[in-house]
């Protein structure tokens, strides 16, 4: 949604700077322009480049100890297959949610909304308790799961609820507002033409959300692989079994491994780099198509 | 195929947008649903079409009740204000939709589908466009594929939203002409809502005036403009000047001064409007004069055919705008000058019981 406003505004942004009238002295934009850099270099760009440059410290030979140790790799593998379950169920979720919300009334759809935005709010580390308290050995559903040898907490599932839980809003808060800037409009047209829902759905909605479901995607994505507080409360840290990626890189750096920690946080910080790549990517690719829409139509008429 | 609505409700919260309207619709007319903006004309239009649900009431296409009909069944073609075409998909495919979206048994094969396209884009005389996007395309040639789209299917009725609303005044008055002639050679039984009246003159069989969810009157556009059956639509259609006065022997008293008026079914001291279009209004200069509207000019407008002048009777009991519609030789035989002060005669009124308009 950002990217479409993002791509009109800079057009004319560049035609407001060219003009002696609009522009603004030479001093403030260089002034503006070094606070957000500096700002960006001490706080974001050094910290990162911290984290590489720690992990090879003794060189390569550690690190890759580091990275294909046994503990590290089912960490990977554990956040990898977190993610591949957490993010296609929101997938669905989102995208159903947001069809709902954007393109009928109901009832109670203020009340919806703002119940998909509750992850956001909530602390992760809350989420982790909720969770402790329902499907806990104390908890509600706790005798029961544990009369039906069911765990929960401390093992995958909790670990897998709690990681959609916290990925909940990414998908659909990026598609509410794109789907009701589209309106119903299409929708309504195709099913005059004799559509049935589900091909209204998969040839109309769908591709008018493509970018927009690509882009929160990759964000729930980003997510997944790093949340930490929600996930650390429920698996109760059983190094090999029950560690993400983040789980383990504490674990290392509390034994005084800062090595192998900083070698495993490259790897994540590596995932969020390429996650990153992809994003700017799509960013790139929908502002394309967004361009060409406006500037084919004012040629013509 | 015809279309009949009757007791047709429907509200939106407390805002009543339709209140009981029946309709007919004859089978192969080009229908004019005219009203200002709120009178409900869309929201009927929507119920026709299955897109809205109606509180009460029934639609009957040809014969049969289909208000309970999904809108898939109902065979209508839709062409909605803002075009609605599918924006990812070229001029090509999205006339050829409705043919895809057939169920497996009914849809033609993709030769057929390609044949009945580039006939319907000839029809809209659009071929050359068959590859483009619709961000490619300008307004007018917009709303001629969504026309070509809705016709694909074969639809028994076309339903137009504002067909021209979004266009400027050359193109529209083209298309105009345009949707006529289509309709002549087609013949499909079609509505279309519009604000504008001279449109609604202009292009269809028959006029239906929608004012608050109701309808003021149906009927030709000679019947409509020359006839109008309620204050509404006389002050709808066409500019006209309105004034309020009681009638008495003598005539029609405004205010101190008196006009004549040849209605004689109204009592004597009965409150009524009183209606002249702008070319029913005479201008006396004599100012010996006793009969009339006193006003006083304040421009006079020549270009074109007719002049217009423009009066202000603020000076008189009326204390309004008047407007008057005059050839040219009238105006140069006349010389008027601003602020010159003449007379008005009506050489026609119609007059309207007050509490007739509420």
């Amino acid at each position: 949604m950002s990217t479409t406003a993002n791509t009109a505004h800079l057009r004319h942004q560049t035609r407001f700077e060219r003009n002696a009238a609009t522009r603004e002295p030479r001093w403030i934009k260089w002034s503006i322009l070094g606070l957000s850099l500096g700002f960006f270099l001490l706080f974001i760009f050094m910290p990162l480049l911290a984290v590489f440059f720690e992990a090879l410290r003794k060189g390569w030979s550690p690190y890759l100890h580091a990275i294909i140790a046994p503990d590290a790799l089912s960490a990977l593998r554990l956040t990898l297959t977190i993610a591949l379950v957490a993010v296609p169920l929101n997938l669905v979720f989102g995208v159903a949610a947001a069809w709902l919300i954007a393109k009928f009334d109901f009832r109670g759809k203020q009340l919806l909304t703002t119940l998909i935005d509750i992850p956001f709010s909530v602390s992760p580390v809350i989420v982790g308790l909720m969770y402790v308290l329902i499907f806990g050995a104390n908890g509600w559903l706790g005798a029961w799961l544990q009369a039906h040898n069911l765990h929960v907490i401390f093992a995958l599932p909790g670990m897998l609820l709690a990681t959609t839980f916290v990925t909940f809003p990414f998908i659909a808060r990026e598609l509410i507002p794109l789907m009701q800037a589209q309106g119903r409009e299409e929708e309504e047209a195709a099913v005059v033409l004799g559509a049935n829902g589900w091909q209204v759905f998969w040839h109309v909605t769908l591709p008018n959300i493509l970018w927009g479901v690509i882009y929160g995607v990759i964000l729930a994505n980003a997510r997944a692989m790093g949340e930490f507080g929600a996930v650390s409360v429920v698996s109760g840290k059983l190094r090999g079994l029950t560690t993400t990626l983040p789980l383990h890189v504490e674990i290392l750096y509390n034994e005084y491994n800062f090595a192998a920690a900083f070698a495993v946080a490259s790897l994540l910080a590596l995932l969020a780099l390429v996650t990153l790549a992809i994003k700017s990517w799509v960013e790139h690719h929908s502002a394309a198509q967004q361009i060409n829409a406006p500037l084919s139509m004012e040629k013509t008429s | 195929m015809s279309i009949q609505v009757s007791n047709i409700s429907k509200r939106f919260g407390n805002f009543v947008a339709l209140d009981k309207v029946s309709l007919d619709f004859p089978s192969g007319e080009l229908v004019a649903l005219l009203g200002p903006s709120g009178c409900g004309k869309t929201t009927l239009l929507r119920i026709i079409a299955g897109l809205e649900q109606a509180d009460s009431g029934s639609v009957i296409l040809e014969g049969e009740d289909a208000s309970s009909t999904h809108v898939r069944e109902r065979q209508v073609g839709f062409v909605f204000q803002h075009y609605a075409l599918f924006k990812h998909m070229t001029v090509f495919e999205n006339v050829a939709f409705g043919l895809r979206m057939k169920p497996r048994g009914q849809r033609p094969s993709d030769s057929v589908i390609a044949d009945k396209v580039h006939q319907l884009l000839n029809l809209v005389q659009l071929d050359w466009l068959a590859d483009r996007f619709p961000a490619q395309l300008s307004g007018g040639q917009r709303q001629r594929i969504a026309l070509a789209r809705a016709l694909a299917v074969e639809p028994r009725v076309l339903l137009l939203d504002e067909p021209f609303g979004a266009l400027d005044a050359k193109v529209r008055k083209e298309l105009r002409r345009w949707l006529r002639k289509l309709h002549d050679e087609l013949h499909i039984t079609s509505i279309f809502v519009t604000h504008d009246q001279e449109e609604a003159l202009e292009v269809a069989d028959r006029i239906v005036l929608m004012d608050h969810g109701h309808v003021e009157q149906v009927g030709t556009p000679e019947q409509v403009y020359n006839q109008p059956a309620t204050p509404f639509v006389y002050g709808f259609l066409g500019s006209v000047n309105l004034f309020h006065g009681r009638v008495d022997e003598g005539g029609l008293k405004v205010g101190d001064a008196t006009v004549p008026h040849q209605q004689s079914n109204f009592a004597n001291g009965a409150e009524v409007f009183a209606f002249a279009r702008p070319h029913e209004l005479d201008i006396v200069t004599d100012p010996a004069a006793t009969k009339g509207l006193g006003a006083k000019v304040v421009r006079v407008l020549s270009f074109g055919v007719s002049s217009k002048v423009e009066l202000d009777g603020s000076g008189s009991a009326t204390g309004q705008h008047f407007e008057v519609e005059l050839s040219q030789q009238e105006v140069q035989k006349l010389a008027l000058q601003p602020g010159q002060l003449v007379r008005l005669l009506p050489s026609r009124l119609k007059l309207f019981e007050r509490t007739h308009a509420g």
